[in-house]
C-alpha cells in the first residue's frame, strides 16, 4: 500500500495529504519524507476534514488522503467521503487502507506457531465498535480478552485482570475501560462507518493477507477511491527481508530478539511499521529498553 | 497520533453543515468534528482522534489523562503539533 502512496504522492498535480505518522514508514525504495524531499507537495494533517479544505482551496489540484488505520480512525475518514460528496468534491479521493482487531486476533490465534494465551483490546478501537464482537472470540479459542485504556495505569490493570483469568482457569471479555467503553460501541460512528465502507480482504505488513480484516470504500463511493482514480491497484510494496515485524506482532520474538533491531532499524531509520510511531511495539523497546 | 487526547468543548458552532466544536487540550486549543457525540454540550471532557469526538468522559477521568500526558510530554506529539 505505501509505494501505492508513494507513486500517487509523486504526480506533479496531485497534493498528497497523511497523518505524520506515515511518512516515515519505508516502501520498497523509500518514503513519503523522500517524495517531499524530491518535490513532492505532500501535507501532515492532523484531521481528514483538513485535506477537505485543502481540496476546497486548490480547485484545480487533485487532492488525495491516506486513509489508513485501525476501528478508531474510521469514523473520521468515513466522515470525510460522506461531506466531499456532500459539498460535490470532485478533486478529492482517498487512498483506503483501514485495518480491523478480530480478525487479526483469529489469524494470531489459527496460526500454528501462536504462542498469544490473552488479548488486551484496544480500549479506542472498542470506544468506537464496543466489545460485543469480542465475545465468540475468547469463546472460540479459549481466551481471556480485557478491553484497555491507553494509560500506563490502564496497561497495569489489564495485565492483573488477564493474569488473574488465567490463573482462574478463565477465558472471558472483561471491561477495565469503562470510563470510555462500552458493549455496544459508538452507534454514530458505526452507522457512518457502514455508509462509507465494507469489509475486504486486506494485506497486513509482515504477515500477508487475512481475510475480511481490512475496509474498502463502499460501492456507492467508489468515485473518492484514489486507487481507481490513480490507477494503481497493480502496485506492490516489497518489505525488508531484514525485518522480523510480523513476527514481533504475533507475539513470536521480541523486538530486540530481531537481528536488525537497532541496527537497520532504528526509529530514525524504521525498516517494518512497528518501530515507526512510538507506541509501536519496536519503537517502545528502541526507546524504554535500556531501563 | 493512536492514543487520542482528552479535552474540555468550550464552543460549538456548524461549519458546512458539521456539528464542530474548540476543545481545549490542557491550555492548547483546536478544532474537533461533535458529529459522533450529539449529547455533549459546552464544558463537556470527550476523547479525541484525528479531529474527532469519540466519547464523552467524566472530567476526573480527562484530568487525570492529561496529567499524564503532562508527565511523559507527549501531548503536543498527540496533537499532532510538532509535525506542523
Amino acid at each position: 500500500m505505501i509505494d501505492k502512496a508513494l507513486a500517487i504522492a509523486s504526480y506533479p498535480n496531485v497534493i498528497f495529504c497523511s497523518f505524520g505518522d506515515m511518512l516515515r514508514v519505508p516502501g520498497s525504495n523509500k518514503d513519503l519524507f523522500q517524495v517531499k524531499s524530491e518535490g513532492g507537495d505532500v501535507r501532515i494533517v492532523y484531521s481528514p476534514l483538513d485535506s477537505l479544505k485543502i481540496a476546497q482551496q486548490n480547485p484545480d489540484c487533485e487532492v488525495v488522503f491516506f486513509g489508513i488505520g485501525f476501528e478508531t480512525t474510521a469514523p473520521a475518514n468515513a466522515m470525510a467521503i460522506v461531506q466531499a460528496n456532500k459539498l460535490g468534491l470532485t478533486n478529492f479521493s482517498m487512498l483506503v487502507s483501514h485495518v480491523l482487531v478480530p480478525p487479526a486476533i483469529s489469524a494470531i490465534m489459527e496460526s500454528p506457531l501462536n504462542r498469544v494465551q490473552a488479548f488486551l483490546a484496544a480500549g479506542h478501537v472498542c470506544s468506537v465498535m464496543g466489545y460485543w464482537q469480542y465475545e465468540p472470540l475468547a469463546k472460540k479459542y479459549n481466551i481471556p480478552i480485557v478491553v484497555t485504556g491507553f494509560e500506563p495505569l490502564d496497561i497495569l490493570e489489564g495485565i492483573r485482570l488477564t493474569v488473574i483469568q488465567l490463573e482462574t482457569g478463565k477465558s472471558h471479555v472483561e471491561n477495565a475501560y469503562s470510563r470510555a467503553v462500552n458493549s455496544e460501541g459508538n452507534k454514530h460512528a458505526q452507522a457512518i462507518i457502514r455508509e462509507v465502507f465494507t469489509v475486504g480482504h486486506r494485506a497486513w505488513r509482515g504477515i500477508g493477507e487475512i481475510p475480511n480484516s481490512g475496509f474498502k470504500l463502499h460501492a456507492n463511493y467508489q468515485a473518492y477511491d484514489a486507487e481507481t482514480k490513480f490507477d494503481v491497484h497493480d502496485i506492490q510494496t516489497q518489505e525488508s527481508p531484514l525485518c522480523h515485524s510480523g513476527e514481533v506482532l504475533q507475539g513470536l520474538i521480541k523486538p530486540n530478539e530481531c537481528p536488525a533491531f537497532g541496527k537497520e532499524c532504528t526509529p530514525r531509520n524504521p525498516l517494518g511499521a512497528t518501530m515507526v510511531s512510538n507506541e509501536g511495539a519496536c519503537a517502545a523497546y528502541h526507546r524504554y529498553g535500556r531501563f | 497520533m493512536c492514543l487520542g487526547v482528552p479535552g474540555k468543548i468550550t464552543e460549538i458552532y456548524e461549519v458546512d453543515g458539521l456539528r464542530m466544536g474548540k476543545v481545549d487540550f490542557d491550555g492548547i486549543k483546536k478544532e474537533a468534528c461533535l458529529m459522533y457525540v450529539p449529547e455533549v454540550e459546552v464544558g463537556d471532557y470527550t476523547v479525541i482522534h484525528v479531529g474527532f469526538a469519540l466519547t464523552k468522559l467524566d472530567e476526573e477521568a480527562a484530568q487525570e489523562t492529561l496529567a499524564i500526558f503532562r508527565e511523559m510530554g507527549t501531548l503536543e506529539e498527540e496533537l499532532g503539533l510538532e509535525n506542523l
